[in-house]
């Protein structure tokens, strides 16, 4: 039986300066090789739950905590964030933000060299980075003469030159247009079929969710309120709709033909089985 | 007879016309960079306006002609019927608010209330209409829990409402939205929905330029799309989605709705519907009829 890489047992914790709990009683397992899809509102708390992986909280903004929270083996507590930063990868929203160097292949080495890392080993986990996130031979260009799609890939290998076990996205696409989007979420899905990195994501877009998470986690004011695989979840439509969240659109219209009594059976969470069971009930041959 | 501008256009023309673009073209100040090639657009007063695109298509060039950041290299800009380069940013500003897409790049204040009243003061509204278009504002986009608080202590997306509810007090005649709902959640975007309806049914004309093809297609009765500098289409969001070919080359996605009613009701006859309950009530009717 495989252990999991991510473990939070009752984890409360509150931010300095704050009375309310942004954490409440959370417990979660994540196996090595899942991606994860986390949705809720904001300020629900998917940030906290994903900067307690790397130790940001509460190594390094303080806080109350409680709880235990275990990635890879080791006491998140217990280790600084540039030691966490080589099991766990955090990228964000904003690619530019991150961008500081002359040179792609120097933005990618970045985190490398904090952590003390020879030249030629450097020199080649940085192309290795590049290549797994598409950017084969980028290693000289400017990271401001990029696209936002190849931006935030960038930001994404410099994670990865670290070689993590798991990564972390937080809202990676809310900046792109549907091809970056499609840019970045092609990339995750080929880090976690080809190499079976485990991929947790902050995203409001659900529809992206239902196609490529093997699991989904529902958060609301802290706490962990749904946990289990996208059809599941997304078949629970008016408890989301009533934490005013999204369903996909296919989902959303089993719903509707659900309650006015047209729509029997499992509901769609895709365009594809959407189209498949909108023929069946109109007896359109396909 | 109006006098004429620089590039011989009338500095001011009659029109029922909010906005009015003839052949604009832009090129950025190094001269190699064509932003914007020969684009022509008319925008009826009260109109809701999507405008989407590939990111680098042309769409804030298009926008930032608008209000006069960015003066067109050739063509003219006509708001309001006023020609925008005969007029400076500040004079625009009465006429037409624009909401960036990164609240970062427009507030200053230092408290929420402060940045809500700013604008309005700034264009010499008098002080009891101020109060009483932020005590709507704070109402209407919910901030009351925020209001003394610094614009960048608040999380960015209640920041980026506050940037919205800070024009939206200056009640200009024209508003243009730079991706409002980015980063925002389900409930923030059901704001900015009902924000932008409320704004038309107003009179006010709405430019929104986004990513949000859901958004658009609930809300707005026209898009404008853009490919490599140039407009490629212009008409009605469902139209517009319904065009895979137009969806493919521009690299944009339609709705997922608008693709399942394709693949499903279209063909006999349906609507193209653009959102779940449209495309829910087309099929109840089949299915009754059906049984009749």
């Amino acid at each position: 039986m495989p252990k999991p890489i991510i473990l939070f047992d009752s984890v409360f914790y509150t931010y300095p300066g704050t009375d309310s709990p942004a954490l409440s009683d959370v417990s979660l397992e994540i196996m090595p090789g899942e991606y994860v899809g986390v949705i809720g509102l904001n300020g629900a708390g998917k940030t906290t739950l994903g900067l307690s992986l790397n130790g940001v909280v509460p190594n390094m903004l303080g806080g109350h905590r409680e709880g235990t929270v275990v990635v890879g083996g080791l006491d998140v507590e217990e280790y600084p964030v540039r030691e966490m930063a080589k099991i766990v990868g955090i990228v964000f929203d904003n690619p530019e933000f991150q961008m500081s160097q002359m040179t792609c292949a120097e933005e990618v080495a970045l985190g490398l060299e904090s952590a003390g890392i020879d030249y030629d080993t450097m020199r080649r986990s940085v192309t290795e980075a590049l290549n797994l996130v598409g950017l084969e031979g980028f290693e000289e260009r400017s990271p401001l003469g990029l696209s936002g799609g190849q931006q935030q890939r960038l930001a994404i290998a410099a994670v990865l030159a670290m070689k993590p076990q798991v990564l972390i996205m937080d809202e990676p696409t809310s900046n792109l247009d549907p091809i970056g989007k499609q840019e970045v979420f092609g990339m995750a899905t080929t880090l976690n079929q080809k190499y079976g990195m485990t991929v947790i994501v902050m995203e409001h877009e659900v529809e992206v969710l239902a196609e490529f998470a093997d699991r989904v986690i529902v958060m609301d004011g802290g706490r962990v309120v749904m946990n289990g695989a996208p059809r599941e979840i997304f078949s629970r439509v008016d408890e989301l709709q009533a934490l005013g969240l999204r369903v996909p659109e296919a989902t959303a219209l089993a719903g509707i033909l659900r309650k006015t009594g047209h729509w029997k059976g499992g509901v769609p969470i895709n365009t594809t089985e959407a189209v498949h069971s909108v023929n069946a009930l109109l007896g359109v041959k396909a | 007879m109006a006098r004429k501008g620089k590039h011989g256009f009338p500095d001011q023309i009659e029109t029922d016309l909010a906005v009015k673009v003839e052949d604009a073209h832009y090129v950025y100040p190094n001269g190699r960079v064509v932003a914007l090639s020969g684009v022509d657009l008319e925008v009826r007063k009260g109109e809701l306006l999507g405008v989407i695109g590939q990111n680098g298509s042309g769409k804030t060039t298009l926008t930032k002609l608008l209000n006069r950041l960015l003066k067109p290299s050739s063509g003219s800009v006509y708001v309001n019927g006023l020609l925008t380069t005969e007029r400076t940013v500040q004079e625009m500003s009465a006429h037409i608010g624009y909401v960036f897409q990164n609240p970062n790049h427009q507030l200053f204040a230092r408290t929420v209330k402060d940045e809500l009243e700013f604008g309005p003061r700034n264009i010499g509204t008098p002080e009891e209409d101020i109060a009483q278009g932020v005590a709507e504002a704070v109402d209407f986009f919910d901030l009351g829990e925020f209001i003394d608080e610094h614009p960048y202590r608040v999380s960015f997306p209640i920041r980026k409402l506050v940037g919205i509810a800070s024009v939206v007090t200056m009640k200009p005649s024209i508003i243009i939205l730079d991706e409002p709902s980015t980063g925002q959640d389900h409930q923030t975007t059901r704001i900015i929905n009902s924000l932008m309806r409320r704004l038309a049914e107003d009179g006010t004309t709405v430019i929104c330029v986004s990513h949000d093809m859901p958004l658009l297609a609930d809300v707005v009765e026209r898009v404008v799309v853009m490919r490599d500098t140039k407009i490629v289409a212009d008409a009605s969001p469902r139209e517009v989605f319904a065009d895979e070919k137009l969806m493919l080359t521009t690299n944009l996605q339609a709705p997922q709705i608008t693709n399942i009613a394709l693949q499903t009701v279209f063909p006999l006859g349906g609507p193209i519907a653009l959102t779940p309950k449209e495309l829910a009530a087309d099929i109840e009717s089949r299915l009754k009829k059906g049984k009749r």
